[in-house]
């Protein structure tokens, strides 16, 4: 997926923050979903979020119940409700490195990727060796994605060759699995930066660019998401390949889910709404989303407790 | 309805229309036809003609309105004058409240305008709901503070009296709040007259009016078509015109209220630049695109329809920008997903179709959103026009409707030609990262709004209006406010004044002897720095007030006027100098003045004058000059709280340029100066018809300008008949605004002839008192010589 480091690409880049402020206000207020239209495009949603733990107390009896969510993320009556072919299944799983083997293990036959983060997540800076082995360990459990985190230190200081070149290594350490370049964009800060680090982050190998760890200040907006999308596209046109895209941190309600949707169709097109382009990073929104979709059957609102816990 | 496993295929949005059933009801009760509402009830007219209004986006009929007669509109304007006399009365305090109250009763019946607004008009309800009706809430709120203030922030002004108010049908209720929200504050009264396309929401309003308990007749809203609208304008008893619409209207009634007295504020059309610079933020200049052409359908009279693209940028913004029409979706405006409902009127449809077709016939490469159209109502794809020049019809008139038209420039400097290359001045949208590049077009650009980095922002706070064609007048902000009130010390205007005595020129047998002894003086004109003298080759006597021969001056004709204006117009020096190099000149040329005071006096006594009333004569010129040069660098504009954080709207004051500017035949001295110097103190280059029965004072004082570092051209001085020159004056297009002091016949010419190019026209016919500072001096002539700029500049990082 990825070329040359070539700077003519992005160094001249301008972004005007306030207009990408209105452009970015205005998704939700210039499309909306109703009825049987919403509730497709929430299970559509709920198929690309990247269901996720990434806390300290982590342990595999916390995933293993995680990972059972996100096989059967709807209760059955609703499923069948919907008049749904099949279970629906989240996009992936995510986790942190230790992680890796329980998460495996308890996905084993369902066909859901198991993902983790990597390379000193969430700050990204212990040794490169170190970040690479780690890498190597995730892959090597059996993690088919990797959520690198970015040297933010290399952004702020421009150093885009010594950027480039230590995600390139990333991308040579997960082999076959996919990576996702987290750009820590609340690190940032300006959006020129982030439509930098993003193409960097391509041209380096990404699969995907994630906006952030969900440990910054401030995680994926829709302004940040709308100027990722535009080195994503412009990226497309360059370089000709599809890349993917992941907000983190911040989603939480099924109307979140629909503002990025609306984000991804009218920027991106059709294709990035499916989970091979695009995924949300995300640990709440799942039940709001089963509890929109309840309703949607019902005309009833719906009690969390109704609902299995994630 | 497709499940929602197909739907997950297809990733449609489907419908998602908003609810109309309120509006249907209110349509339901009304029935039987709206009336007027005059007085605070609905005057039902018996055998009144009705008009239909339909939905544009289904051609349903929404219910009839009445055809305003001119006996409506007497009655209506009688019930405007019977309020005044109690409302203008009331304290600041007292109105404020009675606007507070409108402006929450629109907040309480925001939806229902919105649903009603849509149906009417075709807008999508996105617009309506997210822009018309909160800006109409936010404009009663805001002028429920003037009303507080204009007792303390407009000492010396008071209400102007009956309003006329015609609106357009591109923002029916927005439009109503920006002309009836400052005239009630201000303590005026209104009649209006909503369009006659869109009248439901102007009728619901008046519903409102009734709610919030507004006096009767302080609010009027007669129903009709241009007839009515004409009606309007020509009623005797209405002190005020308020009109926004067409140029050629707009024409139309400045050449029909010449010489009423009426006040009058015009808000025509545009075809407003959209210049995007190498250095953009290309993707954000596109969204801009978006907003400027295809908000409302292109019928905006500030939308940006001229794309202005740097060379270097032009073929990848031209590629994103029709990426980008690929997501526009075209439909039912109550759909909420929505971007472009259908045009107003098949009227409307059928002159935007002949407009396109015209520009495809003449070359342009026609580009259409690919959108599928419903068959039904008067939807038209949002297009772009490539392949287009100065020269093509697209690139030149007002379209009204979803339509852009692309070309390129090289440099800077070419943007700003390229953007000030055009009849209107209404609005223009810059896009460049560079400050220094943004501040400089918006600062070179000739229009009365200026959006950098954006477009199509409004705000109550915030004055808006136009340039050259566009119009003139403000409406929001204080700048607005003016426009209804008028100054306490104004003099009365229908007082009788003074005809112009016909001159003749001179032969040699008539020739009085002047004073023996001197050598002979030929008094010349005054143009481009140079004496001048007269094409014409004639000369008229100048005599006393007693008959007595004082000496000959050049007698000037339309030629001698051309060749001013054209020096005025190559003077642009002037306008850009800085205030305190021009406030030096003008200190300068009262030094000089005071130097010839005593000559001066003598030849204010030739004229006529008592030694101590010439003697005070010139004293009061050179204290008005001192007082005009102490200005030029204080007449601040202002930053205007528009709302919204991190973003700065600038109200600057700037010089209209080329203005004419015609003295009385009194004082000839001081009204002379009086005139001449607020002008030049805010940068206009002036030609200038001095008293006509006493030139001599002004020959005698180019001499004193020659002197003080005036720039050739900066003040021109012709002489001769005063009425003729004048209305050469007021034909001609280069000039921007004329001030005339004269008879009855003189002012209603030049308000008459001034429809030309629009100008802006300040005409008395009444004498003033010259000397008395409350009149012949102040922030009025300041006001009077400049038109407010309003820079809108979002930030943030």
């Amino acid at each position: 997926m990825g070329t040359e480091l070539k700077l003519p690409w992005f160094e001249k880049i301008q972004v005007n923050t306030s207009a990408t402020e209105r452009r970015a206000a205005t998704y939700a207020t210039r499309r909306t979903m109703k009825k049987e239209y919403q509730a497709a495009w929430l299970v559509k949603a709920l198929q690309c979020i990247d269901l996720t733990t990434l806390a300290g107390d982590d342990t595999p009896g916390r995933v293993h119940r995680l990972c059972e969510k996100a096989k059967r993320p709807l209760r059955d009556d609703i499923v069948a409700k919907l008049g749904l072919n099949e279970v629906p299944k989240v996009g992936a799983i995510c986790v942190y490195p230790t992680m890796v083997p329980h998460a495996v293990k308890a996905l084993r036959g369902s066909g859901i990727p198991v993902a983790s983060v990597a390379t000193g997540f969430p700050s990204g800076l212990t040794p490169l060796p170190l970040r690479l082995a780690e890498i190597k360990y995730a892959v090597g459990e059996g993690a088919s994605e990797i959520d690198i985190v970015i040297n933010r230190a290399l952004v702020i200081s421009q150093d885009w060759q010594a950027l480039y070149d230590e995600i390139c290594a990333m991308r040579e350490a997960c082999g076959a699995a996919h990576m996702k370049a987290i750009l820590a964009t609340g690190d940032l800060k300006t959006l020129r930066n982030v439509y930098k680090a993003s193409m960097v982050a391509m041209q380096a190998g990404a699969d995907f660019i994630k906006t952030s760890t969900g440990k910054e200040d401030v995680n994926a907006t829709l302004p940040v998401s709308l100027i990722m999308l535009r080195a994503l596209r412009d990226y497309g046109v360059l370089a000709g390949f599809k890349i993917g895209f992941k907000p983190a941190g911040g989603l939480k309600t099924a109307k979140d889910a629909m503002s990025w949707q609306i984000l991804m169709n009218e920027e991106c097109g059709r294709e990035w709404l499916e989970p091979n382009l695009f995924r949300i990073g995300a640990s709440s929104m799942l039940a709001d989303i089963e509890r929109q979709l309840e309703h949607f059957i019902t005309g009833r609102y719906s009690a969390l407790v109704h609902h299995a816990l994630a | 309805m497709p499940s929602v496993t197909e739907i997950m295929n297809t990733m449609d949005y489907g419908p998602a229309p908003e609810s109309n059933a309120h509006v249907k009801e209110w349509l339901g009760f009304h029935k039987s036809g709206f009336s007027h509402f005059i007085h605070g009830v609905y005057l039902t007219v018996s055998n009144a003609k009705k008009i239909e209004v339909t939905n544009p986006a289904n051609g349903e009929v929404l219910g009839h309105v009445s055809h305003g007669t001119a006996k409506d509109v007497d009655e209506a304007v009688a019930s405007a004058r019977k309020a005044f006399k109690s409302w203008s009365k009331l304290t600041g305090f007292q109105r404020a409240k009675h606007l507070y109250a409108l402006a929450r009763h629109i907040q309480k019946r925001e939806r229902f305008l919105s649903v009603l607004e849509t149906m009417d008009n075709g807008k999508t309800i996105r617009e309506s709901r997210d822009i018309d009706i909160p800006l109409v809430a936010r404009h009663f709120y805001h002028h429920a503070g003037w009303a507080q203030l204009t007792d303390t922030e407009f000492k010396g002004y008071g209400p102007v009296g009956v309003c006329g108010q015609i609106i357009p049908w591109n923002f029916p209720l927005l439009m109503l709040a920006w002309k009836i929200a400052p005239a009630l504050a201000a303590g005026n009264t209104v009649v209006l007259k909503p369009a006659e396309f869109t009248p439901l929401t102007a009728l619901a309003f008046a519903e409102i009016c009734s709610e919030a308990g507004l006096p009767p007749g302080v609010v009027n809203i007669v129903t009709g078509d241009g007839d009515t609208g004409a009606a309007l304008v020509a009623h005797p008893d209405v002190d005020k015109i308020a009109f926004t619409g067409s140029t050629d209207v707009g024409r139309l009634i400045r050449q029909q209220t010449a010489g009423s007295g009426k006040k009058l504020s015009l808000e025509l059309g545009g075809k407003s630049p959209f210049i995007v610079f190498e250095d953009a933020d290309l993707d954000a200049g596109v969204e801009g695109v978006v907003d400027a052409v295809w908000f409302n359908q292109g019928q905006v009279c500030c939308a940006g329809t001229r794309l202005l693209m740097q060379e270097s940028i032009a073929g990848s913004f031209i590629a994103k920008l029709k990426t980008r029409m690929t997501k526009l979706r075209v439909g039912d405006p109550l759909d909420k997903s929505i971007d472009m409902g259908p045009l107003v009127d098949p009227i409307q449809l059928q002159r935007v179709t002949a407009m396109v077709k015209r520009g495809e016939a003449e070359g342009g490469l026609l580009t259409q959103a690919p959108c599928p159209l419903p068959e039904k109502g008067n939807y038209f794809a949002p297009s772009l026009f490539t392949n287009v020049d100065t020269s093509s019809s697209v690139m030149q008139e007002e379209i009204f409707g979803p339509v852009i038209s692309a070309m390129t420039f090289r440099t800077p400097d070419e943007a700003a030609t390229l953007a000030n290359h055009t009849r209107y001045g209404l609005a223009a949208s810059i896009w460049s990262e560079n400050i220094n590049v943004a501040l400089d077009a918006a600062a070179r650009v000739k229009a009365g709004v200026v959006w950098i980095n954006s477009t199509n922002l409004f705000d109550a706070a915030a004055g808006f209006g136009g340039y050259k064609e566009s119009g003139f007048g403000r409406e929001g902000g204080k700048e607005g406010l003016y426009e209804y009130l008028k100054a306490d010390a104004a003099p009365a205007t229908k007082s009788k004044a003074s005809k112009a005595a016909k001159l003749f020129a001179t032969t040699t047998s008539e020739l009085r002897h002047t004073e023996s002894g001197s050598i002979d003086r030929t008094a010349k004109m005054f143009i481009g720095g140079k004496q001048a003298r007269p094409d014409s080759g004639y000369s008229y006597e100048v005599t006393s007030a007693k008959g007595k021969g004082l000496g000959l001056a050049g007698l000037g004709n339309r030629k001698d006027i051309r060749n001013a204006v054209e020096a005025a117009r190559g003077a642009s020096a002037w306008s850009s100098t800085s205030a305190h190099n021009r406030a030096q000149v003008l200190y300068f040329i009262a030094e000089n003045l005071s130097a010839r005071a005593d000559e001066f006096a003598k030849r204010l006594t030739q004229a006529g004058s008592t030694a101590s009333e010439a003697k005070r004569e010139v004293e009061a010129s050179l204290e008005r000059i001192f007082f005009y040069a102490a200005h030029a660098d204080k007449y601040d504009g202002r930053i205007h709280s528009t709302n919204s954080k991190k973003q700065t709207t600038l109200a600057m004051n700037e010089p209209f340029g080329v203005v004419a500017i015609v003295c009385p035949d009194e004082a000839p001295l001081l009204a002379m100066i009086s005139l001449l110097m607020p002008a030049l103190a805010m940068g206009n280059r002036v030609v200038l018809v001095p008293s006509q029965a006493q030139p001599l004072l002004a020959t005698d004082f180019y001499q004193v300008m020659e002197t003080s570092d005036v720039p050739a051209g900066a003040v021109n001085i012709v002489t001769g008949a005063r009425n003729e020159l004048a209305k050469t004056l007021a034909d001609h297009d280069e000039v921007a605004a004329m001030w005339y002091h004269g008879d009855v016949e003189g002012a209603s010419m030049v308000e008459k002839s001034s429809a030309g190019n629009l100008k802006s026209t300040w005409v008395h016919y009444g004498e003033l008192n010259w000397i008395q500072s409350e009149q012949a001096q102040g922030h009025e002539y300041l006001r009077r010589a400049t038109q407010v700029k309003n820079i809108w500049i979002p930030y943030g990082e």
